[in-house]
């Protein structure tokens, strides 16, 4: 399999700042919003670059996204920041009526976003956004994996016409995706080819995909890794080109198992070609305190998790044949 | 455009009435009360007191005054009011509320319709989305002013008071918002459902200034609305408490809430359109 070296360890949030600022120096209608956290969301350094392109809402995210919505209109390009948690289920009404029915062009940046947020527990730790989001039509929903991608969504962002919701988090992890890999929103990347079976993952989660492939790889069993970074719209294609090869499917997500990509994939493959396929995510539950490393292992979204779940599904096409 | 006087617009007006109560009485529902207080003053936006163009219409409306309806329930007199000033053909107001219209319930921009900006409905987000608007103009040197209308009902919405802070906060001077002073919502008086207080004491604690006029009499609109503009530029985004009547012009629907969101029937329709003279022809 095609293997992947660490190049550091970052946030994916501050991926997310380092794009928003480049954009800014590219693009003058570029503008940020913030609602109190903008050294959370890594978007200080576009703040203090541009400081009359960026208005601090203050704790009041109803009120950010509207304003977003009209600062969209006379065709600003404005990224509103928050954790995920209060830029989605606390502001789905405005969400839905003045940023997706109304079309606008409107990006709505979410980090802290699943259990890896850790200690400050599940007030905080949202696992149904990417359901909220991609329920809403117009909506595009981006969940990229490490630093170097985030950065490169944020980019791709800034030049798509539409709302969109970027989903990233808080503690540093690998970053592996090599900064010339081509990233078009929509397009989903084949990190690794194989045959066996298709492992579908997104944000954190895509890292411990690869580990898991490379110790299934260890033993015998070709993995096909797929980094489902635009959860829609949906490249549907790749997805069934991958499965017709491998004749099932596991996701991964750091998500309620619930509304996510798994559920996402799952119709997809039902209404297309039915498989064996398992689900890596969030057993239908709210998160608690802990470090991120402790949740993954006790919510059941680490590499072993992973491993499992690969185990279980290639039983599963075994006893189909 | 010429100038349109104060007789002219008083004769607009009723025919603005005579389409509120044709469109919500053909599909026998939508929301007469509201339309009919708040039909002066939109009247005189639109026909005397901003600078906009209707064609070709531009989402982004630079250099023009743009104006949100936030109170989307009286979509019949926004509808009204901008087909008569020439955004969309008038004969297009009988397909309110049809299957396959532009004219949705609530004032939508999903089919295109010129003139809307942003969906509402949803009560409480369209002074934040005019806030923001506000903000654009200013950041790139755009004189146009912002109008945002909203009901009384409405500021039981907590995002009415984050975008008053916001607005406030940010010296957005070149807003000017006005709300429905009917006294009325869908369960009653205002004052038994969620009491409002002392309106202009509150705003004005939040940094704004404040005018109040008699949202039913024409000349103090004028003179109201025109005083709100030379206050623009100063460092505070601008109040309109308005006093209206629900229902106005029809002597049956004034002053109850009973109307809100009820249609005559014929013989209602029929009552009402005879206090309202036909001055620019029925569509």
């Amino acid at each position: 399999m095609k293997k992947y070296t660490v190049l550091g360890k970052n946030d994916t949030r501050s991926g997310f700042g380092a794009g928003l600022l480049e954009l800014g120096r590219a693009n003058s209608q570029i503008v940020g919003l913030c609602a109190d956290l903008t050294g959370s969301l890594k978007m200080d350094a576009f703040e203090k670059e541009f400081p009359e392109r960026f208005f601090q809402c203050g704790i009041s995210e109803a009120n950010m996204i509207g304003v977003a919505a009209g600062l969209s209109i006379t065709g600003k390009v404005p990224f509103a920041g928050t954790f995920a948690n209060f830029a989605t289920g606390r502001v789905y009404d405005q969400i839905r009526q003045s940023v997706c029915y109304s079309a606008k062009n409107v990006k709505i940046a979410a980090s802290h976003a699943g259990l890896t947020l850790g200690e400050d527990g599940a007030t905080h730790q949202i696992l149904e956004d990417i359901g909220l989001m991609r329920m809403l039509p117009h909506m595009t929903v981006v969940v990229p994996c490490d630093y170097n991608q985030t950065k490169q969504a944020t980019l791709a962002l800034g030049k798509h016409i539409g709302p969109a919701y970027l989903r990233f988090g808080r503690p540093k992890v690998e970053t592996f995706i090599p900064e010339d890999l081509p990233f078009e929103l929509g397009k989903a990347q084949v990190l690794s080819e194989g045959k066996d079976v298709t492992l579908v993952a997104c944000g954190h989660l895509v890292w411990k995909s690869l580990l898991a492939a490379e110790e299934l790889e260890a033993r015998g069993i070709s993995v096909e890794v797929i980094n489902l970074h635009t959860i829609k719209p949906l490249d549907t294609q790749t997805i069934l080109n991958s499965i017709a090869k491998t004749n099932c499917m596991v996701s991964a997500e750091e998500h309620n198992i619930f509304g996510g990509m798994g559920d996402l994939l799952a119709g997809v493959i039902s209404r297309n070609n039915p498989v064996p396929m398992e689900m890596v995510a969030v057993n239908d539950s709210f998160g608690e305190s802990g470090t991120p490393e402790e949740l993954m292992v006790k919510y059941g979204l680490d590499t072993p998790d992973i491993i499992r779940a690969v185990e279980k599904v290639l039983n599963r096409k075994a006893q189909k044949k | 455009m010429k100038e349109t006087n104060t007789e002219e617009l008083k004769k607009i007006a009723s025919q603005v009435r005579r389409d509120i109560l044709r469109m919500v009485h053909a599909v026998n529902s939508g929301h007469p009360g509201g339309s009919l207080g708040c039909t002066d003053f939109i009247t005189a936006l639109y026909f005397r007191i901003m600078n906009h163009q209707p064609i070709p219409f531009s989402m982004e409306g630079k250099g023009e005054d743009l104006f949100f309806l936030s109170n989307g329930h009286i979509s019949p007199l926004w509808y009204s009011v901008l087909a008569r000033s020439g955004y969309f053909e008038v004969k297009e107001l009988s397909s309110f509320r049809k299957l396959n219209s532009r004219l949705q319930g609530h004032p939508a921009t999903h089919e295109g319709l010129p003139g809307i900006r942003v969906a509402s409905g949803s009560l409480g987000q369209g002074m934040s989305v005019a806030a923001g608007v506000a903000l654009a103009k200013k950041l790139d040197q755009d004189s146009g002013i912002v109008f945002s209308l909203h009901g009384d009902g409405e500021l039981d919405e907590g995002q009415i008071w984050e975008a008053a802070l916001f607005a406030a906060h940010h010296k957005i001077d070149n807003l000017i918002s006005t709300v429905d002073v009917n006294g009325q919502q869908i369960d009653g008086p205002t004052e038994k459902v969620l009491s409002l207080g002392n309106l202009r004491a509150k705003w004005e604690a939040f940094g704004w200034k404040v005018l109040e006029m008699n949202g039913n009499v024409m000349e103090e609109i004028l003179d109201t609305v025109t005083k709100a503009r030379a206050l623009c530029g100063k460092g505070q985004p601008i109040l309109i408490l308005m006093k209206t009547e629900m229902g106005k012009g029809v002597d049956f629907m004034e002053g109850t809430h009973k109307w809100h969101g009820v249609a005559p029937n014929d013989e209602q329709l029929k009552t009402a359109l005879a206090q309202l003279p036909e001055t620019l022809g029925d569509y």
